[in-house]
């Protein structure tokens, strides 16, 4: 049955929503990253995950499992009254793979964020975001005390094509996480140009 | 739940670093599928994404006097009556898991007291303009 829109009311803004993903290794600073821009202070979200639940596809790692509790922290960025950014940070344990491919489906990029002590943290989150073709920047959280390497030597530890972009940041300043969105949008916006214009390459 | 410390632990053990879980701290006094009377999908035919904004119809407008509707139900409709929520942020704001939250709002769809925003058809991206516009927005903040 349909119902005629109430005039009585300001109808509500319907905005679109967008989501990038923050990745990277336990304790790398997701969630400082994402409060450092959100309006809202860091959410937390919990999904239980249980055997009906699951979608049938993606068993990787938890064939044995029947119910996991995995939880996501995320924030919001209002652009414009009808433009909203969610940032989701994902959960950081290799188990909880199953999930990603809910949270990156329909994602429009994804920061990798990394520590240069443990880098190999990243190699998990630049090798999904490489096979399903999600455009990614990688940034390098500058942790106080933290040995500083030039960008190009991280950027062969981490074997990254040409074209991704590599930053260096701190995830819990606000300009220098707005800079790692840009740049993560802009390598979208090129991405999505190149499959209009279909190339050989 | 994985972050249930000493599950094996006698209760008159005492032990120097034993406390008891009391209020919000000892989880839920309903099991959070008891919400759903045990259903874990939504009736809807769409899987609802986590960024999904529910927005509530003028039908909506007294939920509370829909006998049928559980606590849960209302508080999601008054939740999205001031601005549209996604289905991550009623997780959080009701402490609920993303999967209940799911099985709540495909009940208020069905009864046509909401509708769900679909945010980018799956596995397309984000058109260029739109891009663009991120892009404006987020050096604008």
């Amino acid at each position: 049955m349909a119902f005629g829109r109430s005039s009585r009311k300001k109808p509500l803004v319907e905005p679109v929503t967008l989501k990038i993903l923050v990745a990277g290794g336990f304790g790398v600073g997701k969630t400082t990253l994402v409060g450092a821009v959100s309006e809202i202070r860091p959410l937390r979200t919990e999904e239980v995950l249980s055997e009906a639940g699951r979608p049938v596809d993606d068993l990787h790692g938890v064939e044995n499992k029947t119910t996991t509790t995995v939880a996501m922290d995320f924030g919001r960025i209002t652009l414009r009254e009808d433009l909203v950014l969610y940032l989701f940070g994902t959960p950081g344990q290799d188990r909880f793979w199953f999930l990603w491919d809910e949270l990156a489906q329909g994602a429009l990029g994804a920061i990798v964020l990394a520590d240069t002590r443990r880098l190999e943290d990243s190699f998990a989150a630049i090798d999904y975001f490489e096979r399903r073709g999600i455009p990614f920047t990688v940034a390098v959280n500058c942790f106080e005390g933290a040995r500083r390497f030039p960008a190009e030597s991280v950027r062969g530890a981490l074997d990254l094509d040409p074209e991704v972009e590599l930053l260096m940041c701190d995830a819990r300043d606000r300009e220098s996480v707005k800079n790692v969105l840009v740049a993560v949008v802009q390598h979208a916006l090129v991405l999505a140009d190149r499959s209009h214009a279909p190339a050989t390459t | 739940m994985s972050d249930a410390a000493e599950p094996n632990q006698a209760t008159e053990g005492r032990a120097p670093g034993h406390h008891h879980w009391f209020d919000a701290d000892a989880g839920p006094v309903v099991r959070p599928y008891a919400m759903t009377r045990g259903r874990t999908s939504a009736a809807t035919r769409h899987r609802l994404d986590l960024i999904a904004l529910v927005v509530p119809e003028p039908a909506a407008d007294d939920p509370g006097r829909d006998q049928t509707l559980s606590p849960e139900h209302v508080e999601i409709v008054e939740r999205c009556s001031e601005q549209p929520q996604s289905i991550a942020e009623l997780a959080a704001g009701l402490d609920l898991p993303v999967g209940v939250v799911r099985v709540l709002v495909g009940d208020l769809v069905e009864d046509e007291l909401v509708h769900v925003t679909r945010p980018v058809p799956p596995a397309e991206l984000p058109d260029v303009s739109i891009l663009r516009e991120v892009i404006n927005g987020l050096r604008a903040l």
